[in-house]
């Protein structure tokens, strides 16, 4: 007989039965039990999950101070110990998306347990939270509630008996953008001449990866002069100190180096090598300066045209990394050189 | 990297040798360099040269951080 | 007109005799003989093994260089890995005898960073479908002080030697089956099926140095411009793999030699389409390279009048900008593409998976997110150098455990391939 699971819902407002507009701005708050759409969840949850408490906060309070508010519902949440957390649903509403979504986030974070939201596609929620945690499609207004939680309930308790989850199809949730690997019935090579066929007959074809567009940034305004400035080394040739001592790895690098270059005029294969296994390592190896122009650097230093090269360089392996890995060092990187005073940045790639 | 550099204010100029990845991936100030295994070098000429070859790449690199640019622009 | 036939010897056991024949089902390997065909008079080795791993077995083969098929030239033209260990005389006609079941995997002491493992058993043996294979494995030395690029050179030559001798078993016994290819040629004589799209194959090799470079009739395809071949040069061994770097995605020589495309294409050829050609292209590492090889080959491929191109890749990176240049450029010229790709997401499949991209590519078949990881078990049985685990591709410190190895799946060799060989795949989610 398996046991009854404890579970906590979290609501504005408006659902939790405190007001309206005139109440966005009302602080977190417990009460125990089911109410408003609690109700009807429990109709979909009964009796293999119990409705402890619901926890309430207002829209606009969450909104304003999403870190503190975060925070504060998560103890409210924690303190009940629950089994499953289940957030909205919040439809189209901007404000209670993202509040239901970082509430989600954070459960799922740091509790490790089923934490379930539903909204309706285009709310901003979705795209905030949904790599995330799972969020439930809705319709986008209270017409879609009945349908919303009997979804919302359904994949909580799958996820919650530990249950495989399948396609967004089959579970009704907004996909994740995860890459999931599965075994097709037919081979690529097979499957390539097929869409190809079809894709030639105009009949519809399938694709299945769908090409991304890469967003962008505007270009930060120049230096007036690189004579006046500190200037910092990045790479992701991998070179590294030989021996490789913080081990990042040659392909799919979890890590990146900071290391000290100060006072030294060049890189030397004697000091330096290559980690990055997806070149042919032999040309970095017997001068790491073809990667890393540590001395054309140092002589454009001494020149005055680079005002002070930073006494750290960073590296990192761009063979296989993953773009979000990238993007996390260069923002930890980009943190240390802006508190450091660095003020232009080289990156060399192979 | 360089977009995400960028995105905190600090100009950045990436040296690389596929330029259309560079662009894809989205750094605004790009350099073009020699080869991937050498991106700053060439070992089929004598070191004075390299060493010549890899300064001019470094002085192009310092060239776009001066350079107002409006969008992606291969130095 | 050409014509191939290729005759399927089945093999379900390999074992150890004092012949080197093909008795009814069963490869006897005459190991001293076999051994010494290997060692050629190759004086850089110093030292043969040869094993035997049978599907099921609890074995874990690693570092793994090549995977070869035994075949032999019973008629035609040449002789097999043609450049390499025949004479360069064109081959892909005639008739040629395929050892079907087994092959020669050439492992051994390191060279370089990130080569391939192969489990007979467990949870990695479904990715990977010499998993199913008889292996004939071969743990090579070398002389001490030899460089990596001889190195390598002799651990290929190596193993297509010990694949041509087995492949002579192969010459005396019938075939069980025997197929019959046909390469038409570019005449203007009309065939069956005129009406039918016309589809040509732009086969991508890597070609980007040691460990990543790949030969045709011997010829290092670093210096190719693009050409064309008849899809049955590939059966006699045509091209032959100097890859194995993230072992994943890199097409062996057994998979050039069973291009399942190719496969693909022929069996379809008369009856949903019309089997153009066949371009080989590389992907050189710098971008002038680069994009001299597309519009080459992009070129070649239109003067075949072709409806559609299948794309086929190596590696990843960098060689996505190459795929995406043959894409584009096919396009533009009215010609429809389709790429097969693997994909490098990350551990959770959250980031980008290719390194490049162009909006014309919009027929994309996924051969798999190559960062998953998986818990491969211990195994009884290693062949070739465990401790390479830590340093190869995917495998991060701490991965090697009692409970077995935590890898990502560009560990396991052919595990993503690009030629669409295996069955895996990723959606989203």
């Amino acid at each position: 007989m398996t046991e009854t699971l404890k579970a906590v819902l979290y609501m504005n407002q408006f659902f939790g039965g405190i007001g309206g507009e005139d109440k966005a701005g009302i602080e977190p708050l417990a009460k125990a039990g089911a109410i408003g759409p609690g109700l009807l969840f429990r109709e979909f949850l009964d009796p293999h999950v119990e409705i402890t408490a619901t926890v309430i906060c207002g829209d606009n309070y969450f909104c304003e101070r999403m870190d503190d508010a975060g925070e504060a519902v998560f103890l409210l949440i924690e303190g009940y110990a629950p089994d499953l957390v289940l957030a909205g649903p919040a439809f189209n509403a901007g404000r209670y998306g993202m509040a239901c979504g970082a509430v989600c986030a954070s459960v799922t974070r740091r509790m490790a347990i089923p934490a379930v939201t539903g909204m309706y596609p285009h709310n901003p929620g979705v795209e905030a939270f949904r790599k995330d945690i799972y969020i439930v499609e809705t319709k986008g207004s209270v017409a879609g509630m009945r349908d919303g939680v009997a979804s919302m309930s359904r994949l909580a308790l799958k996820l919650a008996r530990g249950e495989p989850i399948g396609t967004p199809e089959e579970e009704g949730y907004i996909p994740r953008g995860l890459r999931r690997n599965y075994f097709a019935s037919e081979t690529g090579a097979s499957r390539a001449v097929t869409s190809l066929l079809n894709k030639l007959k105009g009949k519809s074809f399938i694709t299945e990866y769908a090409m991304p567009v890469f967003d962008r940034v505007k270009p930060v305004l120049p230096v007036k002069s690189t004579g006046e400035i500190t200037i910092a080394l990045i790479t992701s040739g991998g070179i590294v100190p030989k021996g490789n001592p913080d081990r990042v790895e040659s392909s799919s690098a979890t890590r990146y180096g900071r290391y000290d270059i100060n006072g030294l005029a060049r890189l030397a294969p004697e000091t330096h090598e290559t980690v990055h296994g997806g070149y042919d390592q032999t040309y970095a190896n017997e001068d790491p300066n073809r990667v890393l122009p540590l001395d054309a650097v140092r002589d454009l230093e001494r020149e005055g045209r680079i005002g002070r090269l930073y006494p750290y360089y960073y590296a990192t392996v761009g063979n296989g990394t993953s773009v979000a890995n990238a993007g996390r060092f260069a923002r930890e990187i980009a943190r240390e050189l802006v508190r450091d005073g660095v003020q232009a940045v080289i990156i060399t790639s192979t | 990297m360089a977009k995400e550099i960028e995105r905190a204010g600090v100009p950045a100029v990436h040296i690389c040798s596929i330029v259309p990845i560079s662009r894809t991936v989205g750094a605004n100030r790009i350099v073009p360099a020699v080869a991937i295994p050498h991106p700053l070098g060439n070992p089929a000429k004598s070191g004075d040269e390299e060493r010549l070859l890899r300064r001019a790449l470094v002085e192009k690199a310092l060239q776009a951080l001066e350079t107002d640019i409006e969008e992606q622009t291969v130095f | 007109m050409t014509v191939l036939e290729l005759g399927r010897i089945p093999i379900q056991d390999v074992d150890w005799g004092r012949k080197t024949v093909v008795e009814g089902r069963v490869l006897q390997i005459h190991r001293e003989g076999f051994i010494e065909e290997i060692r050629g008079h190759d004086s850089r080795i110093t030292g043969v093994e040869a094993h035997i791993a049978r599907p099921g077995e609890s074995a874990r083969i690693l570092p793994v260089k090549d995977v070869i098929e035994p075949r032999v030239k019973v008629k035609g033209r040449g002789g097999v890995f043609p450049g390499l260990i025949s004479g360069v005389e064109t081959v892909g006609t005639g008739r040629t005898h395929v050892l079907k079941g087994c092959s020669v995997v050439t492992a051994g002491q390191i060279v370089g960073v990130q080569e391939g493992l192969i489990d007979m058993s467990g949870p990695g043996a479904c990715y990977c479908r010499f998993s199913n294979l008889l292996n004939i494995v071969l743990v090579i030395d070398v002389k001490q002080g030899i460089t990596r690029h001889e190195h390598e050179e002799t651990l290929r030559l190596a193993g297509l030697r010990a694949a041509a001798y087995l492949g002579e078993a192969g010459r005396a016994p019938a075939p069980d089956h025997v197929d019959r290819f046909e390469v038409h040629g570019l005449s203007g004589s009309p065939r069956e099926g005129a009406d039918l799209p016309g589809v040509v194959y732009v086969y991508m090799l890597l070609s980007q140095g040691l460990l990543h470079d790949t030969y045709l009739y011997g010829h290092d395809v670093k210096n190719l411009l693009p050409t064309m071949i008849s899809a049955t040069e590939v059966m006699d061994g045509a091209i032959v793999s100097g890859n194995c770097v993230s072992a994943c995605d890199k097409n062996t020589t057994y998979h050039h030699q069973n291009n399942p495309i190719i496969g693909e294409l022929f069996r379809r050829d008369g009856t949903d389409l019309r089997f153009l050609g066949t371009i080989v292209a590389n992907a050189n590492v710098t971008l002038q390279d680069k994009i001299r090889s597309a519009e080459y080959a992009v070129k070649l491929a239109a003067l075949l009048g072709p409806d559609g191109a299948v794309i086929s890749k190596e590696g990843f990176g960098n060689p996505d900008a190459d795929a995406m240049m043959y894409c584009k450029g096919l396009e533009e010229k009215g010609i429809r593409t389709v790429i097969i790709t693997d994909e490098f997401a990350g551990v959770d499949g959250a980031s980008q998976s290719l390194a490049d991209t162009t909006p014309e590519a919009d027929a994309v078949i996924s051969t798999g997110n190559a960062n998953e990881r998986i818990l491969l078990p211990a195994m009884e049985r290693v062949i070739g150098d465990m401790r390479v685990i830590e340093r190869m591709a995917g495998g991060v410190s701490g991965s090697l455990s009692r409970d077995g190895i935590r890898v990502e799946l560009q560990a396991i060799l052919g595990a993503t391939n690009e030629l669409g060989f295996e069955t895996l795949s990723a959606r989203e989610e």
